[in-house]
């Protein structure tokens, strides 16, 4: 009977991370996918990152995963969205090439050590008194294991709409998992069900691109990963996206499908994400808007398709096809597929711990969209953390939680756990409470530490993180005394229309001035020294240097808060605590504790319905 | 959520009985907090545990509010096991409430039911038993409190504070949306538009703000001093109230050997009535004390009535010596013994005989006026009579002005959502609102996203 430490069932965006995290941790680590050609697939939008989820993959690079190194690699336009607000907004997203991200992805798992693609499917987890001890699978084999992590995406019982019909299959062409549902919702576990849509392809040259805005990717575009070598980025050739929209007339066809469409008509039970919303939905909603933007994405170099964006849909495929041949540009485009959207079952969140271990059953870890999530980042945030979790666990090492004020993944995790979610849960920036503190740019200073602890991140990169922070804490210290003479910047100044300076000033504090960049008035100060001179090649240790001094005030602020939350977040409950008796204790309150049975009281703070009276009753009964 | 070892202060000893008031302080930071308004021989951080020291306690523009005995405790060995300190004032309501108000304006917060013993309890001072009794408190206090919301008082003050935190989170949401979901094809925020929106948000703060001094009226009751020269029937008005009133409360011990205080309430408003002493400028120290005691009373006094005799005539010097002391407008002339006179033109607001009655009910109407203003407050207005709640209020206008400033600055959205997100979270407070998805949840609602 074949054996590993740990399963993990699917190749997705969880997948692959939690596989590679637990194995280069020294895990024997068995992958079951149905087809591993699939390993990467991109189910949806060719495009990783974005709002907030560009900020999850500098997170998960940071901690030594994947997904940021295949972006750069398979990437075919690199844009970062928000740049003319606070860096701690900034967010870098790219278009993908479909299959290169697929083939990129199937060529590192397959060469990870300790790491075994096994094209079979999970039909059954075994469990022995609360403990996971292996798998059954589609080929009527028993695989023993210690960890089991669950990454079934959309494929549970995965049910595809178009129309009044539906096909069984979790994404176009391909089979849904059955059977474990079941067998989970044996053990104890409860199940729900939720809907996510996808848009039409179109076929590339049946469009009148010459009408069409052109959206380019970024003259300089900035990689992802750390670890990708700056002089061979981009890898590959840099394409447009195009932007065109509906109008009136489409809106009224689409209307004629109304009575086909499965999500008006009731045949779609399960929630679908109210910020993605189909194209019908739209309409419907936001009856009074004219015209929706749609975006014409390239899924490959080499491909015909182009992927039309924010034109997801469930209605007929004839509706599709008719509407979308009246819009702009696309009077004669062909449609390749129709959208669909896609029903799958997940299981709310609360039922998992903040390791991502279930609470019902020891060594059973879910990850991505099984726990209600939705997007590539969100899935691969959560796998890389099960992985991680699942190996220290087996080697009975301390657990590795991230906090909401240290990652997005600690906001995103803590959110699913403390919230759970009845809808698909997608990260944004404005879920961070620390949000300012939470920036691409100092992603590597607040994670990459345990990425090296757990043996994902090199030593050379480690190094490299380590230098770069003393140049920048001794920079900002430097900085502070450093002085500027007017005579030394002012004909500069003058020259650019600013406001000259009157007496000699430290360059920390001209360097507060919105409208100058540390750069700059490095360049104006006279006689280079060392540290000046470290500082302006490392572009960056600037760039933090700068954000830092320019920040400071916001960034103290909320670094006193994270202080004052920190020991309210330090308090602990038992894992099995039992709320039940706790009279004292709001009834609301009570049943909420008792469901979510949250780690810390910080935790229970964030529980709507837990009073703030209710946790001066609970840290009573802590202390006893 | 409030956070463990911050420094809390209350009232330990009965509300409003009893010759001197006990005022609890304890957390880290206690002693350093009152170091900030005591003024006594040494500093108290100096001082050993167990020890008591004389001294005054300042307010926010350096005047004197009490002569005060402070206790030291230093941790482990205090009742709650932190570092704290016991401040002995004399007994008034009016002086307890000015020492908690600086106190907290120095960095404490007003603490909640039980929440010292709670503190005992964790810092192991006293057993479980005890503690099992304080989940109790806690747990009463707050269904009290809960059915206390009822009324209609609260109700009012709710639904204006939730106004306003929608208000906010409405701005927050076109703010967020122009961070979160810059892709879109949507019409995003307008600034002026914003400052504007959050400028009237804080000037509705402001009236609630406002609205407390007549919420702890309403609670609390209306000060009057008595003022006039001896034999002027500052004793007669009082016995005359005493008898043909029949509606004294209580009588409680003034707060010197110079000061009688009555309470009397009259068409449901409770008036708090000071016999001051004289207040010549004299050497004798027994005297002097006295006088100090009057000028304490009548600048706290909502309203003064000054007294007059129709058979001497006008007190001129002693009107002049309360201009200085209070506002004009706080004090009604009355002028006394009408009975013993066919006329008289010396000025006056109000005719009455102490001795008749004649003209005692136009006085207690005038006395309403003067305390509660004409009336822009009605039963259908919000009222802030609870100092945590007004606290927090002033916590939120501070966060939206640190917001407006921001605009100002021209700083981009994310650091300004930061304040609107601690204003939404203080008024949150207010009424027990925590939820962060609420403004995720109004974008989804009001706009059309999706990519």
């Amino acid at each position: 009977m074949k054996e590993f430490d740990i399963i993990v069932v699917g190749g997705g965006h969880a997948g692959i991370e939690a596989a590679i995290a637990a194995a280069k941790m020294g895990c024997s680590v068995g992958m079951v996918t149905m087809d591993k050609h699939a390993i990467g697939r991109m189910s949806c939008n060719p495009a990783i990152g974005g709002s907030a989820k560009g900020h999850l993959v500098h997170e998960i690079d940071a901690l030594g995963g994947v997904m940021g190194l295949i972006a750069d690699k398979t990437g075919i336009q690199f844009r970062t969205l928000n740049k003319s607000k606070g860096p701690a907004v900034w967010a870098g997203r790219c278009q993908s090439d479909r299959k290169l991200y697929s083939e990129e992805a199937e060529r590192v798992v397959s060469s990870t050590q300790n790491l075994e693609i096994v094209e079979d499917s999970v039909l059954e987890a075994i469990e022995e008194n609360k403990k996971i001890v292996g798998v059954r699978t589609g080929k009527g084999e028993e695989i023993k294991c210690k960890a089991l992590i669950v990454c079934s995406g959309t494929f549970l019982n995965g049910l595809m709409h178009t129309g009044l019909s539906s096909t069984k299959g979790g994404r176009f062409g391909e089979s849904p998992a059955t059977g474990l549902t079941e067998s989970l919702v044996k053990m104890g576990f409860v199940s729900g069900r939720l809907k996510t849509g996808t848009p039409p392809r179109l076929l590339k040259n049946s469009i009148n691109w010459n009408i069409l805005e052109e959206q380019p990717g970024n003259e300089n575009p900035e990689p992802f990963s750390l670890r990708t070598p700056i002089y061979e980025f981009p890898y590959l050739p840099q394409v447009s996206c195009h932007i065109t929209y509906t109008d009136p007339i489409v809106h009224k066809i689409l209307e004629k499908g109304f009575d086909r469409s499965p999500l008006f008509t009731g045949l779609i039970s399960g929630v679908g994400p109210r910020y993605c919303p189909s194209i019908e939905d739209k309409v419907v909603r936001f009856a009074d808007k004219e015209r929706h933007q749609l975006f014409l994405e390239p899924e490959g170099l080499d491909s015909d398709l182009i992927y039309l964006n924010g034109f997801s849909s469930s209605l007929p495929a004839e509706i599709q096809f008719e509407a979308l041949r009246k819009i702009k540009g696309l009077e004669k485009a062909e449609m390749v597929r129709h959208g669909y959207a896609v029903e799958y079952d997940y299981f709310p969140p609360y039922q998992i711990d903040l390791t991502l271990e279930t609470k019902l059953i020891e060594g059973l870890y879910f990850a991505g969209q099984i726990n209600g999530t939705s997007g590539y980042e969100e899935a691969a945030g959560q796998g890389i953390i099960a992985g991680i979790n699942a190996a220290l666990n087996i080697q009975r090492r301390p657990e590795f939680i991230l906090k909401r004020n240290q990652a997005y993944i600690g906001v995103l995790i803590d959110d699913l756990v403390g919230k759970s979610t009845n809808e698909p849960y997608r990260m944004f920036t404005s879920r961070a409470e620390h949000r300012l503190l939470l920036r691409q740019d100092n992603a590597d200073r607040r994670l990459m530490k345990y990425g090296f602890e757990f043996e994902l991140i090199s030593k050379e990169t480690y190094h490299e993180l380590k230098e770069r922070e003393i140049l920048i804490i001794s920079s900002k210290q430097y900085l502070r005394k450093r002085k500027i003479q007017p005579g030394q910047i002012n004909s500069f100044l003058e020259s650019n229309n600013l406001s000259i300076i009157d007496n000699t000033e430290t360059i920390e504090k001209i360097v507060k001035r919105p409208e100058l960049s540390l750069r700059t008035v490095l360049e104006q100060s006279n006689g280079y020294d060392e540290t000046i001179l470290k500082l302006l090649n490392n572009e960056k240790a600037l760039q933090q240097v700068e954000i830092e001094i320019k920040y400071e005030g916001y960034i103290r602020r909320q670094e006193e808060l994270v202080a004052k939350i920190e020991k309210i977040e330090k308090i602990q409950i038992p894992l099995n605590f039992d709320y039940t008796n706790l009279k004292a204790i709001s009834t609301e309150g009570r049943e909420k504790l008792n469901k979510i049975k949250p780690r810390s009281i910080g935790q229970a703070s964030r529980i709507s319905g837990v009073t703030p009276s209710d946790l001066s009753v609970l840290l009573v009964y802590l202390k006893s | 959520m409030h956070f463990e070892d911050d420094t809390i202060v209350a009232l330990a000893t009965p509300f409003g009985v009893g010759a001197i008031s006990v005022i609890r302080v304890s957390g880290e930071k206690s002693i350093e907090t009152i170091d900030k308004i005591f003024i006594g021989k040494i500093k108290l951080e100096h001082c050993r545990s167990h020890t008591i020291h004389y001294g005054k306690i300042l307010d926010s523009s350096n005047e004197l509010i009490d002569d005060v005995l402070v206790s030291i405790f230093i941790s482990p060995h205090s009742y709650t096991g932190e570092d704290s300190v016991e401040i002995s004032s004399h007994g008034s309501v009016l002086i307890v409430e000015k020492i908690i108000k600086v106190i907290v304006e120095n960095g404490a917060r007003l603490a909640e039911p039980g929440e010292f013993t709670k503190r005992a309890f964790l810092n192991g001072r006293i057993d479980l038993a005890q503690a099992e009794a304080v989940a109790d408190v806690i747990n009463s206090r707050n269904e009290a409190s809960f059915r206390g919301a009822r009324n209609q008082l609260n109700g009012l003050l709710s639904q204006r504070v939730n106004f306003l935190r929608e208000s906010l989170i409405n701005i927050s949401s076109m703010i967020e949306l122009e961070l979160d979901f810059a892709e879109e094809d949507l019409e995003f925020v307008s600034l002026p538009q914003v400052l504007e929106k959050l400028y009237s948000i804080e000037n509705e703060i402001d009236e609630l703000l406002d609205s407390y001094s007549f919420g702890r009226i309403i609670k609390d009751g209306i000060n009057v001093a008595l003022v006039g020269k001896p034999n002027v029937g500052k004793s007669s008005l009082l016995n005359y109230l005493l008898k043909e009133k029949r509606a004294i409360v209580s009588e409680i011990p003034g707060t010197t050997r110079d000061i009688i205080r009555e309470e009397v309430a009259i068409n449901g408003i409770l008036f708090t009535l000071y016999d001051t002493a004289g207040m010549r400028t004299t050497h004798d120290e027994i005297e002097k004390e006295g006088v100090s005691r009057s000028v304490e009373t009548v600048k706290n006094a909502d309203v003064v009535v000054f007294l007059n005799d129709a058979l001497t005539g006008f007190t001129e010097d002693l009107y002049q010596q309360l201009k200085s002391i209070t506002e004009e407008k706080r004090i009604i002339n009355v002028l006394n013994k009408i009975d013993l006179v066919t006329d008289s033109n010396i000025p006056s607001d109000v005719k009455i005989s102490a001795k008749t009655g004649e003209g005692i009910d136009e006085l207690f109407d005038k006395l309403k006026e003067k305390a509660l203003g004409t009336g822009n407050y009605s039963e259908k207005t919000a009222i802030v009579t609870n100092i945590r709640h007004f606290n927090s209020l002033k916590k939120a206008k501070e966060f939206i002005e640190n917001a407006r400033e921001s605009i100002k600055e021209r700083l981009t959205g994310e650091f300004i959502a930061v304040d609107l997100r601690n204003a939404e979270d203080t008024l949150g407070e207010i009424i027990g609102r925590v939820t962060t998805d609420d403004i995720l949840n109004n974008i989804f609602i009001k706009f059309c996203i999706g990519k």
